[in-house]
């Protein structure tokens, strides 16, 4: 009864569950990299991060029977690979933009080095809050079961455009962003300020991880995460490195993720491939739109590589 | 007279290092070998204590890294027959470095390469396998060349990040790739592993005589040189070279920087094309998704490498190729899994990049001043 009176209306509540669930790991890899970015860096490698984030997740939750240990193993993971990069970036004539397509290969590779063992056996997943319990419609109930790590990553995002405007680590990391001679006037290390800034972006990014290892897919294999935390990276181009904007992109590209599973689920099979590679499309089309040859993008950090 | 020639002989092997000359001359070009050298001997430092932490002993790992790679003819031939890809898509990263872009979607390049060839080839089924061979390389070249020229084009135009756009194709790619080959392009015979189509047997490139290692590693060597005559040995290289120092004053002295990226990123992407167009011409014999073996990533590696020089990438896609090669028989003897070899090239890579830092600093190569 339920089933039939929506009808039609399954693609677009997919569509929005998939959004809540699908771009969980978008935010929170995009929120880190926007700390890192802001700092005056780029880190092309959270996409090993993410990967590495899903695995350990997966392995600590799975030894420890507790999903949250597995978040929390992740999120260190992903500093240490964060202060890897920095490491390796403040070494003098380091391109940074290579040493993210480096770690990014390393960290995958070492993830499914690792992870081989952990592809049987089946870890505890992290709850879900069921926000849908007022709804008699599985499929409401199903697109509104949201998970705590997506409520945290919404909360980081105001949070952090706060800490940007208003407190001291906000200003010193923008202040090496915007001029390293400024910041090393006033007696700061730009080295150490970027070391941590990358580091709790990598923290971030590995959470970002822990949930497709933990909940949505919520299994451990080597085709887990294909390109979210590039996606991600483009997408904080796009968001002009502003926390709550990195929140409405992530959302729209859970969104446009979302839209293969979705429409497969109501019978449209042909194209699916093409819907699962809306968000590369969709990132590459808004980069077009935004971009432009003859300025910087406002809002750009100054010290930043890929804008120049 | 036998003392005389046996002391020039010494003197030839010592001298250089009292002569200034020679040090000025080639000190830079030792650098460049001694210090990738150096960084690839600490990677290989490095994977061995990981995998003495994993339990395994690091010097059966090298032993059998070295047999699976060069030890005997067969893996020779393994070696040489991963290296043919490795070299062209190392090039798709290496000609647009001239020109101070970073370029990592040489994967998608293959895979539209490969797809460009097929439909080349069933499309001229009738043909003889000559012409069918010549109109995969020609759709192959063009089908990559367009891919990467895209990037190029967004970068020049639209001021779009061409790394971050160039990766971005890649799974762009791949989802057409997969589209096609599950849909209008799919052989109904492919029940398991969706496949197109056999361009059929005739039309394969085969191996060079006496060997089992095909004809794409000459299309490789090939390239590979002209692609070094081209940036070395032309007025067209210099200018990209040029804009790739300084692309202020390439403008200001009227080079055509629209036009030498486009040009170059075409090139860039018909290797790449190329080598998609090989590994189903000589590998495959149809596309299906096992094209994306990961040779356009391991060709980024192989450009930095060989730091951006497109002859250097010649030993160094053969020295990756062999690591790749070693892959099954850690696999075999030592149980590591098939990923070490990713893991591997993880670290030399970093490696290789923190010994950026080293240039310039080793007092012995830069003289007394």
């Amino acid at each position: 009864m339920a089933d039939a009176s929506i009808g039609l209306w399954t693609v677009p509540l997919a569509v929005l569950g998939g959004a809540i669930r699908v771009s969980t790991p978008f935010l929170f890899v995009s929120l880190g990299e926007c700390i890192t970015e802001r700092s005056g860096r780029i880190n092309l490698g959270l996409e090993g991060t993410l990967v590495m984030g899903a695995m350990s997740a997966y392995g600590v939750s799975y030894l420890t029977g507790s999903p949250w240990l597995g978040v929390l193993a992740a999120g260190i993971t992903g500093a240490l690979l964060g202060a890897l990069h920095a490491g390796i970036c403040s070494l003098p004539r380091v391109n940074d933009v290579a040493v993210g397509i480096a770690l990014m290969l390393f960290g995958i590779g070492l993830a499914f080095f690792l992870g081989k063992p952990l592809i049987e056996p089946t870890a505890p997943r992290l709850p879900a809050i069921d926000f849908g319990w007022w709804s008699d419609i599985p499929q409401v109930r199903a697109a509104l079961r949201i998970n705590v790590l997506f409520l945290i990553g919404v909360a980081i995002a105001p949070i952090l455009y706060w800490a940007f405007k208003a407190t001291r680590w906000g200003l010193l990391i923008r202040t090496a962003g915007e001029s390293s001679d400024a910041a090393r006037a006033m007696g700061h290390s730009v080295l150490l300020i970027r070391l941590r800034a990358t580091m709790v972006g990598g923290f971030l990014a590995g959470i970002g991880g822990s949930f497709l290892s933990l909940f949505y897919p919520g299994s451990w294999n080597e085709g887990l995460s294909s390109g979210q935390g590039i996606t991600a990276v483009a997408l904080v181009i796009f968001a002009r490195w502003d926390p709550l904007l990195c929140l409405w992109a992530s959302l729209a590209f859970g969104g446009a993720a979302a839209l293969g599973p979705a429409l497969q689920s109501v019978g449209v099979t042909s194209g699916y491939h093409l819907f699962n590679a809306a968000p590369y499309i969709l990132t590459l089309a808004i980069m077009i739109i935004t971009c432009s040859p003859k300025r910087t993008l406002t809002g750009a950090p100054a010290e930043l590589s890929i804008t120049r | 007279m036998t003392t005389d020639t046996a002391d020039s002989a010494e003197a030839v092997g010592v001298a250089p290092a009292a002569d200034p000359g020679f040090l000025q001359r080639y000190g830079a070009t030792i650098e460049y070998i001694l210090i990738p050298g150096a960084a690839l001997i600490g990677a290989l430092a490095a994977f061995g204590v990981f995998v003495a932490l994993y339990g395994k002993n690091p010097l059966d790992l090298y032993f059998y890294m070295y047999q699976g790679a060069f030890g005997t003819w067969f893996s020779w031939q393994n070696t040489l027959t991963r290296a043919a890809p490795v070299i062209l898509t190392a090039l798709c990263t290496a000609l647009p470095a001239q020109l101070g872009m970073v370029i990592i979607g040489g994967e998608g390049a293959l895979l539209i390469g490969a797809l460009a060839a097929t439909s080349a080839a069933l499309a001229m089924q009738w043909a003889p396998p000559l012409v069918v061979q010549i109109a995969m390389v020609i759709a192959g070249v063009i089908g990559g060349g367009l891919w990467i020229t895209l990037s190029g084009a967004l970068r020049q135009y639209r001021g779009v990040n061409e790394t971050i756009s160039s990766l971005l194709l890649v799974y762009i790619a791949l989802a057409i790739l997969n589209h096609l080959v599950e849909g209008v392009m799919r052989d109904p015979a492919s029940l398991n592993k969706p496949s197109t189509r056999e361009i059929g047997a005739a039309n394969m490139i085969g191996t060079i005589p006496g060997t089992d290692v095909h004809w794409g590693l000459v299309f490789g060597l090939v390239c590979a040189i002209a692609s070094y005559v081209l940036i070395y040995h032309t007025t067209f290289g210099f200018a990209a070279r040029v804009a790739g120092g300084n692309i202020r004053a390439a403008k200001i002295v009227g080079l055509g920087v629209g036009k030498l990226i486009m040009t170059i990123c075409f090139l860039a992407g018909g290797c790449a094309g190329l080598a998609g167009m090989i590994e189903v011409a000589a590998v495959q014999g149809r596309t299906n998704a096992n094209l994306a073996a990961g040779y356009g990533f391991t060709g980024i590696l192989v450009a930095f490498l060989s730091r951006q020089n497109p002859l250097a990438v010649i030993p160094v896609a053969v020295l990756l190729g062999g690591i790749s090669a070693s892959g099954g028989l850690l696999q075999r003897r030592l149980g590591l899994p098939d990923a070490s070899v990713l893991v591997l090239q993880g670290i030399i890579f970093v490696f290789v990049l923190a010994s950026d830092a080293v240039y310039g600093r080793i007092g012995f190569l830069r003289g007394k001043s």
